[in-house]
């Protein structure tokens, strides 16, 4: 892709510093937003953003696992084995909010480690397959296994989420504890995102027999990425558990697994923000789209289809192609609508 | 002791036998050619040798320790690396960038390094590092172009630059020259001489192409059906008569047009 050169000009220093500090900048304002949101939202726009938070987790590992190639169907029941986890253990072990959030991030890890073994013979559709096999498999356990499970009546009581006496299950406090811990868990996977082992997991999914062969071991790789995927899934099950107060096997079934998976296909998976702008856009046409209720079904279908077919890369793969159109004058911006609605009608 | 051993190594896929009872041996320093007719088993056996094949029956040595049954990671680290007959690379990154993922070995990451990024000193090392063996294949000036922009003949020699970025002591080609111009085979062909002596990397290289077989290795392996047909210095091995039978039929085997495509 050749990108043409700019004309040389006075305005170019404050371009790159633009370009530099913008997105800083961006990132600041959102922050600073969301800080004054969690006071000033009415109650029931403040539960959809505790939510939001929560699904913000969910996309961004979903995310991490799929740069390995891997796309599983089973993230949303690792979710539910954070769930189960949590409330298993603030029920029965009475420990603190702080202690069991964590240990239900390794409770899902432990799962995951048990899923990607055999997961590991399989790749693309075969993966998506059994991922979503296994996963039904321990959604099954959920129904059926009464102690301590609780069968289809799932765990009710739950205890509320307290930090050193504090109790954090009023609406203001759990919203800005889903937003510190969501911030910590995408800190963190934009860190390994950027780190030399993202780019082993990127590797994998451009070419695994070149991956291996200059010595990276592929499958202990895949298991990492698919271990630390299932960690934050059980983060965001913990987040859930609590504020829910009870949980069921139903939260964890199919319907959730395909919005996760049209979040992310709207947002894209190339780069790390793209799933995080899906859920954002998505979550504001599911509100919009409230009256229409019957039709929701029906409606997100039409628009995974839409994307898969039209934009394959998502809302991201717009960002460059909407930035180098603003920087065209705008004889050449017509020509190239043109050539793109040439190209367009000829492949449909 | 030897270098690299193969010990009564066969692979068998169903009913063909794609390498039968092969024994070689290669000493350390060595340019070694592996030729063939088509079908004769040498990408076999180099798939044998790097890992990504496990044999059917017979070993595999590199410099005393056992490779068989071991992933091409880890044959990696020992210091056994292959290239691809195909362009291989990573397409969504920079030729340094790929270079630089190559050193997996040499810059291994704990996750919790990654999150607190601890490893600065370690990764500007290897920069240093994947630069100067860039520089070295010549592709230098194409640092920050993304791989998949690269020319053929560029995009191959990447493929020997990532191989050398996991610094091996036996470094396996597989058709080096192949689809490459007069031009490119002539700077591929001295990069390979320049490994050995320079590097001290020993090489053993699959090519069809017969000039350049002759011209860079000291010491050629002959295979047929599997099986080792001739083995000895370039002259006698093109004044072979059973190399010359098994090659007859196809065409001379110095009538280079025809093994060149």
């Amino acid at each position: 892709m050749s990108v043409p050169s700019e004309p040389a000009s006075a305005g170019l220093d404050v371009g790159i510093a633009m370009r530099r500090f913008a997105p800083l900048l961006v990132l600041a304002a959102v922050l600073a937003a969301l800080c004054v949101l969690g006071f000033e939202l009415k109650p029931y726009h403040r539960e959809i953003a505790i939510v939001f938070f929560i699904n913000v987790i969910m996309v961004t590992s979903y995310r991490l696992i799929t740069t390995t190639g891997d796309w599983s169907f089973a993230h949303v029941v690792l979710m539910g084995a954070g769930s189960y986890g949590a409330a298993l253990i603030a029920k029965h072990a009475g420990l603190p909010f702080g202690v069991v959030v964590p240990m239900a991030g390794i409770t899902a890890a432990i799962v995951g480690a048990a899923f990607i073994v055999p997961l590991l013979r399989t790749a693309g559709f075969g993966f998506f397959i059994a991922s979503f096999a296994m996963g039904e498999l321990v959604r099954l356990i959920w129904v059926k296994v009464q102690f301590p499970f609780g069968g289809t009546r799932g765990i009710i009581n739950i205890p509320s989420p307290e930090i050193v006496g504090l109790r954090l299950s009023p609406p203001v406090p759990y919203y800005f504890t889903c937003f510190i811990v969501m911030l910590a868990a995408v800190f963190i996977m934009w860190r390994l995102d950027r780190s030399r082992i993202g780019n082993a997991w990127k590797s994998i999914h451009s070419d695994d027999l070149l991956a291996e062969c200059v010595g990276i071991d592929v499958a202990r790789y895949r298991s990492l990425a698919f271990i630390t995927g299932s960690f934050f899934a059980g983060i965001a099950g913990a987040l859930l558990a609590y504020r829910m107060g009870a949980i069921d096997p139903r939260n964890f079934d199919l319907t959730t697994m395909i919005y996760l998976i049209i979040w992310v296909v709207v947002g894209g998976t190339a780069t790390f923000w793209g799933p995080i702008i899906g859920l954002v856009v998505v979550t504001i046409a599911f509100e919009w789209s409230r009256p229409l209720l019957e039709w929701r079904p029906l409606m997100f279908g039409g628009v995974l289809i839409f994307f898969l077919i039209f934009l394959p890369g998502g809302l991201e793969s717009l960002v460059p192609k909407v930035s180098n159109a603003l920087r065209t004058p705008p004889g050449q911006q017509f020509e190239r609508l043109r050539t793109w609605l040439t190209t367009f009608a000829s492949r449909t | 002791m030897s270098l690299l051993e193969v010990r009564n190594v066969s692979k068998r896929f169903g009913g063909l036998l794609a390498v039968a009872d092969l024994d070689m041996t290669v000493e350390e320093g060595e340019i070694r050619g592996i030729i063939g007719p088509n079908g004769a088993g040498k990408t076999t056996l180099f798939n044998v040798i790097s890992g990504t094949y496990r044999p059917t029956s017979g070993d595999v040595f590199l410099d005393g320790n056992r490779l068989t049954g071991l992933r091409p990671s880890r044959i990696a680290g020992k210091g056994g690396v292959r290239t691809f007959q195909r362009s291989a690379m990573f397409s969504d990154f920079t030729v340094l960038e790929n270079v630089s993922i190559a050193r997996h070995l040499h810059a291994r990451e704990s996750l919790f390094g990654a999150i607190v990024g601890t490893a600065r000193g370690m990764e500007r090392a290897n920069e240093v590092r994947a630069l100067e063996i860039l520089d070295f294949i010549g592709l230098g000036e194409f640092r920050d172009e993304l791989a998949p922009n690269l020319s053929h003949g560029h995009q191959r020699a990447l493929g020997v630059a990532m191989a050398l970025a996991t610094e091996p002591r036996i470094l396996m080609l597989d058709e080096p020259v192949a689809g490459m111009n007069p031009a490119e085979t002539e700077r591929m062909t001295r990069i390979i001489r320049r490994l050995r002596d320079e590097w001290n990397i020993t090489i053993l290289l699959v090519e069809h192409d017969m000039k350049t077989v002759m011209g860079l290795c000291e010491y050629i392996t002959v295979l047929n059906f599997g099986k080792k047909l001739a083995e000895g210095v370039p002259a006698e091995i093109v004044s072979n008569p059973d190399v010359i039978e098994a090659y007859l039929g196809s065409e001379d085997i110095l009538g280079d047009d025809e093994f060149a495509a």
